[in-house]
């Protein structure tokens, strides 16, 4: 066994202790017909034939193409103090600090961390960390029910369409109905969210609605008018929920500024690796009224015996530890690491650093629009973006497919992300970022024309 | 001295000052942001801390240690497997290609990590017996939801609609009963029986036409083994009802006991426990879950697939129409499952077994050294975890089990999980690992039958520990009466932007 402790004759003085001949007789009370035979895997493998194993799956990927994917999950630049932090066996081999008294660094990395996307939301109360973003939006939905003791919420389709997927299956296991907003089919503000059908949808008097969701920017990288979409939950009597990006909160207005009762979103872009997928950072953060339906763990700050300053796990009767069937989710484990990630990046990158993040992506965004604009593919919308946009790219599929053989991985085909959408059938979301490169920028260009223009690949894939 | 660092810090908040560090990051031209409207833009700018990049390393190298953790001590957290967690791993995982991968890659750009999780999918249903396993759930408690709404989608596909309760025992974890109320079940608690056991007669008496489920942990949160559980699982079934295993203690039974095998119907994975992936200090985790044929239609989407010319795939979407849908977004916690993997293949089929083998006897050999000092109140071998009870002690010193965790602290141990299950009275839930050796476990015994006879030499020495710890215990109810949630110090940056 590779991690195992036992000298040459350990278990034998344990089985003279115990009073027993074999470890079998500890397994007796296992019915005989249900015990396992050997399991079918393959041997155990040394550590050095691993890390070769492990070294060439990792290169069957590929992460050598001139990347404009986002869609959810973004591409930075990380500062080298991230990882060195994260990689102290005290942070990482510790768990959820129920004894307070040996867990004061966990702890206070918690509060800091509830501090400071307090900071960037403009929200007051932040969750210790949900598991992604999807589920930290779908917890969001659900605690707009809890509040309001409705059952219905609507969601914009220009949420991200995994949110939105993650949100309906939380809500048909707890018997609520989950409703979609549609976008804006044409004209200056196609592909934001629909504010005169989100009207028409909260005027329905006997289907009260419990909670709105809409994201900034939204899945096809537009900011929408949050203020507005805001002021017709509450006239309507249902709570907002903000579907957020955090990196973006360096420029964009905070959810607490345009009145947002809830914020939630992916705490990726904050040092997180791409990673396929996770593990990420779910936030959720809401107003001080909605303190006890917020789900998760929160920390405290407080005073020992002793008058000192320390931190603790507070509030812990909305937990399911506590509350078992009652309790306000069954969240357990968290993201805990992710959230000290996302405050040391946050630490080490400062204010002004995040504010260069976001518009350096704003500005290579905007280069690279106008690169595939000369380039043959024009934007599809007019609404304002950040970093993200949509580009009409006829057969986008196929483009798309042959780009990459060009190695350029040119975002994702709209049609994809949005299969319903027909104003959506010729788009490519593209998105850039503080490491985006001019070359790179010019090289997809380059690429698209010759696509467009028909020109075989050269040479092979990039 | 303390066994963690004794120094308190500031918070961030306190370090910063205006027009401390900075240049991470090149400026942008003036003009970036004006195609912005300034009705979606920023009025003042967040009130981020300013810090130098050293005194961003040395708050939280200095933070760092005021944690305990397993790899500077032992740290017998029962239900929670804290063992200990292998460095290739954080290697693997951090690797370019795992790391880098964007989640919404073509496939064609992401086949090595497909492989590995397909790979891996495939050695959790052998370990488990079970037909088929989801990836995706972030957590145990994720797992959980994502099995009962896998239940629950089973029994609305054959019109079975009137099932609503979930039958759960009293020393069930409360995500089980949490999660059965997000599913819209109502939850049916079942009292434990006199041997510490699952009551299988109070379940079987429990079973019904409007039973969905029933969730049983196996070996239960007590460290014992359900002797009967064949007999509740047939049960289970005859009344048409399915069997969910909380797979939180699987690290007692790899090689040993397959539950699908068995007749569970689904079950979850903590890989943080069995599997050795960090816990992060809360989290993360990874909860995959295992189904027998029957609920494969409704697993989470999407699934990985193996083509024939031996690539793979995600599921595209829609391609498995019954699905319950996503848990999350993307695939799941993918580096998590890296390191997973690669604990797996370091052990092979025989190194699993050894795993359970060595925790197992671990456990037995704490409860051995342990029972002439405190109560084990069941007479028979655990698996890899026990409850000792502090009851007599208290009764006899008015020392308490919280006392004597803290004491524990004094001596340099984290304190076992504690009150848990609530079925035994003053109870300590120990759980070794198979990763202690017998030096640690011996001296962790003599530092229980010390704290013990001090309870009765001087149980204010006990009543009043830690004393060794950087702080004292905590006023908890003023943290609850009058939570502060936040610093609220800071009101923004108070220097104009460098640009």
């Amino acid at each position: 066994m590779p991690y195992g402790p036992h000298a040459a004759d350990d278990r034998a003085r344990m089985l003279e202790t115990i009073g027993i001949d074999s470890v079998d007789a500890l397994f007796d009370d296992i019915p005989e017909a249900l015990r396992a035979g050997p399991l079918a895997l393959d041997e155990p493998e040394p550590e050095l034939e691993l890390s070769v194993r492990l070294q060439a799956l990792a290169g069957r990927n590929r992460t050598d193409l001139a990347s404009f994917l986002g869609a959810g999950a973004y591409r930075h630049w990380t500062p080298a103090v991230v990882d060195q932090m994260l990689l102290r066996g005290e942070w990482y081999t510790a768990y959820t600090p129920y004894q307070p008294e040996v867990s004061q660094g966990t702890l206070q990395s918690i509060y800091e961390y509830q501090s400071l996307l307090a900071a960037l939301t403009g929200l007051d109360v932040v969750s210790a960390s949900h598991y992604d973003g999807g589920a930290a939006t779908a917890e969001a939905a659900l605690m707009t029910c809890r509040a309001t003791r409705r059952d219905r919420i609507l969601v914009s389709r220009a949420v991200h369409p995994h949110y939105r997927e993650t949100l309906e299956t939380y809500a048909e296991g707890a018997g609520l109905a989950a409703e979609e907003i549609p976008l804006v089919a044409e004209g200056p503000l196609a592909g934001t969210t629909d504010l005169t059908a989100l009207e028409r949808l909260l005027a329905d008097p006997e289907r009260p609605v419990a909670g709105v969701v809409a994201a900034q920017p939204n899945v096809l990288g537009l900011l929408e008018d949050m203020g507005e979409i805001g002021r017709l939950a509450h006239g309507a009597g249902a709570l907002f929920v903000s579907v957020i990006e955090p990196v973006s909160l360096a420029v964009l207005a905070p959810p607490g500024e345009y009145g947002a009762d809830i914020a939630a979103g992916e705490g990726q872009p904050l040092g997180i690796p791409l990673g396929y997928g996770g593990p990420y950072l779910g936030i959720v953060a809401c107003s001080d009224a909605l303190i006890r339906q917020i789900p998760g763990r929160l920390v405290g700050m407080t005073t020992d015996q002793d008058g000192r300053r320390a931190f603790v796990m507070t509030m812990r009767a909305r937990e399911q530890d506590i509350r078992r069937e009652k309790a306000a989710s069954n969240i357990c484990t968290n993201q805990a690491l992710l959230a000290l990630a996302a405050s040391i990046y946050l630490s080490a990158i400062g204010p002004h650093g995040l504010r260069d993040v976001a518009a350096t992506g704003a500005s290579r965004a905007a280069d690279l629009e106008a690169a595939l604009a000369g380039a043959g593919a024009p934007r599809l919308h007019g609404a304002p973006y950040l970093n993200e946009l949509v580009v009409r790219v006829p057969d986008a599929r196929a483009v798309h497919a042959r780009l990459l053989e060009r190695g350029i991985l040119a975002g994702i085909p709209t049609a994809d992300l949005l299969p319903d959408e027909p104003a959506l059938a010729d788009g490519l979301l593209v998105c850039a970022t503080e490491v985006t490169t001019g070359a790179e920028i010019d090289r997809f260009a380059a690429a698209l024309r010759a696509e467009l223009a028909g020109m075989p690949v050269a040479g092979g894939a990039a | 001295m303390s066994v963690v660092g004794e120094r308190l810090q500031p918070t961030i908040f306190e370090l910063s000052r205006p027009g401390r560090g900075g240049g991470k990051i090149p400026h942008p031209p003036k003009d970036a942001l004006d195609r912005i409207p300034a009705s979606a833009r920023r009025a003042t700018p967040a009130a981020l801390p300013e810090l130098s990049e050293p005194e961003v390393t040395r708050h939280y190298v200095n933070l760092s240690q005021l944690n305990y953790s397993v790899d500077t001590g032992f740290y017998p957290l029962g239900s929670c497997t804290m063992k200990y967690n292998p460095k290739i791993n954080e290697w693997a995982a951090r690797l370019p290609g795992f790391a880098g991968l964007h989640p919404m890659a073509p496939d064609a750009v992401a086949q090595g990590t497909l492989q590995l999780l397909h790979e891996l999918e495939g050695m959790l249903a052998e370990i488990s017996g079970m037909d088929a396993v989801t990836l995706q759930p972030a957590a145990g408690a994720h797992g959980e939801l994502t099995g009962i709404l896998m239940i629950r989608a089973y029994h609305r596909s054959r019109g079975d609609v009137d099932r609503d309760e979930v039958l759960v025992p009293d020393s069930s974890h409360g995500t089980n009963p949490a999660t059965a109320t997000m599913a819209g079940f109502r939850t049916i608690t079942i009292p434990s029986a006199s041997d510490g056991g699952v009551d299988i007669d109070a379940f079987k008496a429990a079973l019904g036409p409007r039973t969905a489920a029933i969730m049983i942990t196996n070996p239960s949160t007590l460290g014992l083994f359900e002797r009967r559980i064949g007999e509740l699982l047939e049960a289970t079934h005859a009344a048409g009802a399915l069997a969910y295993m909380d797979g939180a203690n699987l690290n007692a039974i790899l090689g040993h006991f397959r539950p699908g095998a068995a007749g569970f119907d689904v079950m979850h994975f903590n890989v943080h426990k069995t599997f050795s992936t960090p816990h992060g200090g809360g989290g993360p985790g990874a909860g995959p879950v295992g189904v027998r044929a029957h609920l494969v239609p409704f697993l989470p989407a999407p699934r990985v697939i193996r083509e024939d010319d031996g690539s793979y795939r995600l599921e595209r979407p829609g391609e498995r129409p019954a699905s319950i849908g996503r848990m999350r977004s993307f695939f799941g916690s993918t580096g998590v499952l890296v390191r997973a993997y690669a604990y797996i293949r370091a052990h092979g089929g025989s190194g699993l077994r050894e795993v359970s083998d060595d925790a197992v006897l671990a456990a037995n050999y704490l409860k051995v050294r342990l029972r002439d000092t405190y109560q084990v109140p069941f007479d028979r071998p655990c698996k890899h975890e026990f409850v000792a009870s502090a009851a007599d002690i208290k009764h006899r010193t008015g020392v308490r089990t919280l006392d004597i965790a803290k004491r524990l602290i004094d001596k340099g141990y984290h304190p076992p999980t504690i009150y848990f299950p609530l079925t035994v009275e003053e109870g300590m839930l120990i759980e070794p690992t198979e990763t202690e050796s017998l030096e640690t476990l011996d001296a962790f015994a003599d530092a229980l039958i010390e704290i013990a006879h001090e309870a009765d030499a001087d149980p204010d020495l006990v009543k009043s520990a830690p004393h060794l710890a950087p702080v004292k215990r905590l006023d908890e109810a003023t943290a609850a009466r009058q939570p502060n949630l936040r610093w609220r110090g800071m009101t923004g940056a108070q220097m104009p932007c460098p640009d």
